[in-house]
């Protein structure tokens, strides 16, 4: 079995004593981090970068693995206790997570949320291990041309989950496309919108750019709104574990939340997001048991199955990032920014020229999983207790260490004022509208479609049908263009638009 | 105001159509060359004018398409802006620094307390002896997990008094 001896290997190259304490320790900081209101995992991950900086790559990787993972239940855990969603697809997780927390039964709605994410991160693991080779074998198919398609389709995808205006979310992507091209361009070493500033010929960094939009940007608006609008839910949480009719409950919901994960995101550009829509609806379409509570009352259903999806799109999405070389969302293109740094391209070159730590990467995922089930759950409680801790204390910590991160990524003080400049367009953005994780797939994409745009044209001579007439890149093309056309189709406009009105 | 049906959209669209344009005209600074041999301008300049073309569709929009209610921006929180900003230029300009003007290096601490006096500020409540505690919380915390535990490399304490 080449599935079990490639685990094996896997683990024992990740599950060292040694590399168990950094993933404990990066889990540890993930959830701490995570667990701030208004830190969704996108900053909490890029908070934490720069604290995996001077490891070893598996060191590293199996650290920020765990940084993942704690990050992911943090902004869970926030969805849950205080209505906030960290990210995108904890939305769902908010709608009746939060009604529970309410009804004092936030004990239960966390320890679902944590044991359906570690089965389904179990199973997509497993599904991780064994398609990832394949898939691989695929990917070395991929021309430029491919590749130049599969990034817009992954990008549409990105904006088709966006809520609000789709020509919005088409436009920040742009933007953030163009911003990424900031900085000397590859093929003719021209400084590229640098305006004679020598540090921006290096380009914007990743770090400065989503730590001044999504944390100062956020800051500066939760700030700027009433405080009772903003309010921290706290009192009264009664059981922390979930009873047996519960389970009875959430086991089914789980499986399926499992499985619409598993399958949906493996698709590029948000696939693990619209798993958990998916897995929401599919929930609130099966019958109730008689006795129990309804959607959006309350159900521990709502919250395991969009939890369990979100989970297991999160793992299989590593397979486009490992085979691929694509980032699926914002946090994966931060995972492959942390890659970057420490020297590891994710692509189909990583499994066969470094299987130890392909297949350490893996182990090291399950092992974060792992580790977030054995340290939260005990935690449950002290995870709420924090949450009392009032804002006006929070926010100063979290500007604080935004900016030791910022500096201490090239200990440079430039990247300091660059986080300003951001912050302050992060909440240009937050007030007219814009989202800006479309901005951040995009600014991640930017050099890489310019490359492959040239070289698919180059080979062509010039020639813009090759995209089209290949016949994977065409098809590519028009699953992209499918999906716009239904995002489009006025129905299910007005259903998406529904769907997000809960934010 | 009356034309405009959606101020968000309105001043969105405005960005898009001027940061587009400001790119594609930048762009043209740079060689374009063709599709088969394209210039570091090229893809810049495509991108550029996409933008411009979709920032103008917004602007049309937010003033053609009735909507319910007018989007409206809203004032600028123009104090958590200058507060939480200004604390992060003020730790940086502490922290390393400003050789321009010789101010030397004030260190890790200094940079810390000054920026939760200033961030704190930004609050809805500010209470100094509370903020003074929380200094000394967040430089603890700060010394244990990025000068002990990862051992980043940054001044902790003001050259001046060091030397």
């Amino acid at each position: 079995m080449d599935l079990i001896s490639n685990l094996m290997l896997g683990f024992s190259v990740a599950a060292t004593p040694i590399n168990l304490l950094y993933c404990f320790i990066g889990c540890l900081l993930g959830t701490l981090i995570g667990v701030l209101p208004g830190v969704g995992p996108v900053a909490t991950i890029a908070m934490l970068l720069p604290a995996t900086y001077a490891l070893p790559p598996v060191a590293a990787l199996i650290m920020l693995a765990g940084i993942y993972y704690g990050a992911q239940y943090g902004g869970s855990t926030t969805a849950i206790l205080v209505n906030l969603p960290g990210e995108a697809s904890s939305v769902v997780t908010t709608i009746d997570g939060y009604q529970m927390a309410r009804k004092g039964r936030a004990g239960p709605a966390l320890a679902a949320a944590g044991l359906g994410s570690f089965f389904a991160g179990c199973v997509g693991t497993l599904i991780l291990a064994a398609f990832a080779a394949p898939l691989t074998e695929l990917a070395f198919k991929f021309g430029p041309a491919e590749y130049f398609s599969l990034m817009v389709l992954g990008l549409i995808g990105a904006v088709v989950l966006a809520s609000g205006s789709l020509v919005k979310a088409i436009a920040m992507i742009i933007l953030g496309l163009l911003m990424g091209l900031i900085g000397t361009d590859v093929n003719s070493g021209v400084a590229r919108f640098s305006f004679d500033i020598p540090e921006l010929t290096d380009g914007v960094g990743f770090v400065v750019v989503a730590m001044g939009v999504f944390g100062y940007g956020e800051i500066i608006f939760n700030l700027s709104r009433p405080e009772d609008e903003r309010e921290v839910f706290t009192s009264g949480v009664t059981g922390l574990f979930p009873t047996a009719e519960d389970f009875k409950n959430m086991i089914p919901a789980v499986l399926r939340g499992t499985a619409l994960g598993s399958v949906l995101g493996v698709l590029p550009g948000g696939g693990a997001l619209l798993a958990a829509f998916a897995a929401y609806t599919v929930e609130k379409k099966t019958k109730l048991r008689p006795g129990e509570m309804p959607f959006g009352q309350g159900n521990i259903r709502g919250v395991a199955a969009p939890e369990a999806a979100n989970n297991a799109g999160a793992q299989t999405s590593f397979i486009p990032l490992l085979t691929l070389g694509i980032p699926p969302n914002a946090v994966m293109a931060l995972m492959v920014g942390a890659m970057t740094i420490h020297n590891v391209q994710p692509g189909p070159q990583v499994m066969t020229s470094n299987p130890q730590l392909f297949w350490g990467l893996i182990a090291s995922m399950w092992l974060g999983n792992f580790m977030l089930i054995i340290l939260n759950l005990p935690l449950i409680g002290m995870w709420i207790k924090l949450l009392t801790v009032p804002y006006r204390f929070l926010f100063p910590a979290i500007i604080l260490f935004c900016a030791v991160g910022v500096y201490s990524t090239n200990n440079n003080s430039f990247d300091i004022w660059m986080v300003a400049v951001f912050g302050f367009i992060g909440y240009i953005f937050v007030k007219i509208g814009c989202e800006p994780q479309p901005l951040l797939l995009g600014f991640i994409l930017g050099p890489m479609m310019e490359e492959n745009l040239r070289r698919a044209l180059l080979l062509s001579r010039g020639d813009w049908t090759v995209f089209a007439t290949r016949p994977l890149s065409g098809s590519l093309l028009f699953v992209a263009l499918i999906l716009l056309v239904i995002v489009l189709l006025p129905s299910v406009k007005s259903k998406r638009e529904e769907a997000f009105v809960e934010e | 105001m009356n034309i405009i049906k959606s101020q968000k959209d309105f001043f969105s669209g405005l960005m898009f159509l001027i940061v587009g344009g400001g790119f594609a005209y930048g762009a043209t600074s740079y060689s374009i060359g063709t599709a088969a041999r394209m210039g570091p301008g090229y893809f810049p300049l495509l991108l550029g004018s996409i933008m411009l073309i979709l920032g103008a569709i917004i602007l049309f929009s937010s003033i053609a398409l009735e909507r319910p209610n007018r989007d409206p921006v809203g004032s600028f929180a123009w104090g958590p802006i200058l507060y939480v900003l200004g604390s992060n230029i003020s730790f940086g300009v502490l922290l390393v620094g400003l050789p321009s003007i010789g101010l030397p290096s004030s260190g890790l601490f200094v940079s810390i307390f000054v920026l939760t006096l200033i961030a704190s500020k930004a609050g809805d409540k500010f209470v100094l002896h509370e903020v003074l505690i929380l200094g000394a919380v967040l430089s603890l915390i700060c010394y244990l997990a990025f000068i002990l535990l990862l051992k980043l490399q940054m001044p902790m304490w003001p050259v001046y008094i060091t030397g």
